[in-house]
């Protein structure tokens, strides 16, 4: 071990010891990672579904099943089939890890988490099961385990773990048809304005998750409007926390104003009590 | 030592029933309590699924929440409205009343507390929010929370004086006292976030509450607290009369004041309302079932209310202030559970709770009545006290 190594070690530790990361992710970036699905691309294979269940140790699922269904406890990501001008287009639904997510600005307690790559993820040390994550969600999607004596909520953390390992989500890799396309927001956004500018008779000229409450990880390209298939049409553009902003300022207000307010009025009163 | 051990058998002593055991309230609400107590245990070694039909995975927040909590929360309204007259505005006259109403506000935070530790899921972190590095302090309920803890802290220093007396502690008494009117206003602040936080809450679910509930819900929840608050001091006012023939003190026409109050702020309310529809242009709601039920809401147990109010108040008929009180509670309660269940998500069907959620729900209104029956029998809360000299 020469010198330069050794200083190289002993900062290591220290930082280990500090708690700083000695070591960078794999996947460090200063954007949020994101996903874009192409539904003119999904075939309705399911291998993703497959692949997200074998990732995450859930029950396998039932790929013969093609009612429309929820994510749930033991399905983070579902694969839908809509019949529209009998064409049918399947639409894969997960967690759309938000920019600005409703979830995490609704807990107390920080257990839903945006991570600094992206994936939203939860923290069961922290979590005291409110739920008012589910709540807030506009697309619906923590689930929560009802019938468990230590519930878990779950739902697509976007395969922070494997991110983290530097490895892709399990869904994306396991698309045969690149429906699923995995980079950082900004060129997945790229990819998908590309693609509309070059069909534009292919696919309708919208991003679904480019504005939607106030942007998501997982971006959508389609050829009929998304309203059609599924997707929640009245979120909006605004970011969740803007919806409480006006309140938790009008609380620090409150505080400041009406102990003086009460107590000077209580003081005149009395004053005028006395004069009597 | 000795003052410790005089008061365990002190309060050891006073553990033990006063008046008659077999009353016919005793008689139905014992089985309904042991139910509950034994479901409350059902609960805990099962999971939350076992008892809340009503709570899924489409509904997080079931009867617990939605009514114990957040409905309960605008009940007690009283326990801010009426110190406010008291010790702020300085209208001695009301003083007799001020005690009860602090005591409810008090008990029913606390078993708020409760439902909300039933509720939970995971409630062995319930300190993370109040201890720890895990402070969301960008989250309402973290707010909530926190003001939750301390407005319990500020009713119990506001309740102190009835526990000195009740102890026969003169310093201590004196020493409580002082106490008094800075908890009641550090009380009121707390109470007005509290009060307007629980519908904050709602605030992030702009498209599943339904937009005629949802529109400015934070103000709409404060104002309404004031108004379902003096109605419930009301209502426990003509229903103690009977319990406690022999210790409620007349508050007679006290209430006249009270329900011209609650008339004036349920005018407001609905002058805002009015305002609000026309403003965000909500008129063609008014065609479907939910606007209906808004219509309900706000022309059956407002404006109606507030005419019996008006007429109560004009002709000094006591029955009819009472009658109106119970009307604005019945509103109150619909209005809470409409934004908590019935407009939340109203797209989707819904299912009435299961029945072991509403054992649970009614299980701990009970106990807090027991409570409340314990502390009035024991402490001057509503029989005539030293207030002169407060």
């Amino acid at each position: 071990m020469n010198r330069r190594e050794f200083l190289k070690t002993g900062a290591i530790g220290l930082g280990g010891l500090v708690g700083i990361k000695g070591k960078a992710y794999p996947c460090e970036t200063k954007e949020f990672y994101g996903m874009l699905v192409d539904t003119t691309l999904c075939i309705g294979c399911r291998s993703c579904e497959k692949a997200c269940s074998e990732v995450n140790h859930l029950p396998a699922p039932n790929l013969g099943d093609d009612k429309p269904r929820q994510t749930s406890i033991d399905a983070f990501t579902v694969v839908n089939k809509f019949k529209i001008d009998n064409q049918e287009i399947f639409v894969k639904k997960q967690c759309m890890h938000c920019n600005q997510p409703a979830c995490a600005s609704a807990c107390l307690v920080k257990a839903m988490f945006k991570t600094k790559e992206g994936p939203v993820i939860w923290r069961g040390n922290k979590c005291l099961g409110c739920r008012y994550c589910m709540i807030a969600c506009p697309f619906d999607i923590p689930k929560f385990e009802y019938n468990s004596l230590n519930p878990k909520i779950r739902k697509c953390e976007f395969c922070f773990e494997r991110l983290k390992k530097g490895e892709k989500p399990g869904c994306v890799d396991a698309c045969p048809m690149e429906a699923l396309i995995f980079g950082t927001r900004r060129e997945l956004i790229e990819i998908a304005k590309e693609r509309i500018y070059k069909n534009p008779d292919k696919y309708v000229h919208h991003i679904y998750g480019e504005r939607e409450a106030g942007g998501c990880g997982w971006l959508y390209l389609a050829s009929v409007p998304f309203e059609k298939l599924g997707f929640p049409e009245n979120v909006g553009e605004t970011p969740y926390p803007e919806y409480t902003k006006e309140f938790l300022y009008s609380v620090a207000l409150i505080f400041l104003l009406w102990p003086s307010f009460l107590i000077g009025l209580h003081k005149a009163l009395k004053k005028e009590d006395e004069g009597d | 030592m000795k003052e410790i051990k005089r008061f365990i058998l002190f309060f050891i002593s006073e553990l033990k029933p006063k008046g008659r055991l077999l009353t016919p309230f005793n008689i139905i609400t014992t089985p309904i309590i042991l139910l509950g107590i034994a479901l409350i245990i059902y609960r805990f070694t099962n999971g939350l699924g076992a008892i809340s039909e009503g709570g899924s995975q489409d509904f997080p927040w079931g009867l617990l929440i939605g009514f114990n909590v957040v409905t309960g929360v605008a009940l007690a309204g009283g326990g801010y409205i009426i110190p406010f007259i008291v010790y702020v505005l300085g209208l001695k006259k009301y003083r007799p009343m001020v005690r009860s109403a602090i005591l409810t506000a008090l008990l029913g935070y606390i078993f708020y507390a409760f439902a909300v530790l039933l509720d939970l899921g995971r409630p062995w972190h319930i300190f993370n929010p109040i201890i720890g590095n895990s402070f969301g302090i960008s989250s309402i309920l973290f707010i909530f929370v926190w003001v939750l803890v301390l407005y319990i802290t500020c009713l119990f220093a506001e309740f102190l004086p009835a526990i000195t007396e009740w102890l026969g502690n003169e310093r201590f008494r004196k020493f409580a006292k002082k106490l008094v009117v800075g908890a009641v206003i550090f009380a009121i602040t707390l109470s007005t976030i509290s009060q307007a936080g629980v519908g904050a809450l709602f605030l992030l679910a702009p498209t599943k509450l339904h937009p005629l509930w949802y529109s400015n819900i934070t103000i709409f929840f404060f104002i309404s607290s004031i108004f379902s608050g003096l109605s419930v001091v009301i209502i426990i006012d003509s229903i103690s009369h009977k319990v406690f023939k022999d210790q409620a003190y007349n508050f007679g026409e006290l209430i006249i004041g009270l329900g011209k109050a609650a008339c004036l702020t349920m005018f407001v309310y609905l002058s805002l309302k009015l305002i609000d529809i026309a403003h965000s242009r909500h008129w063609q709601y008014f065609q479907s079932p939910m606007g209906h039920l808004y219509l309900v809401e706000l022309i059956g147990f407002i404006l109606f209310p507030m005419v019996m109010f008006t007429e109560g108040v004009r002709r000094k008929v006591m029955g009819l202030i009472k009658l109106a009180a119970f009307i604005t509670v019945i509103g109150v309660i619909l209005n809470r559970l409409n934004v908590t269940m019935i407009a939340f998500k109203w797209y989707l069907p819904h299912h009435f709770p299961g029945w072991m959620e509403c054992v649970i729900s009614l299980t701990i209104i009970l106990i807090q009545i027991w409570a409340f029956r314990w502390i009035v029998n024991r402490m001057p809360i509503l029989r005539e006290h030293k207030w002169e000299n407060e």
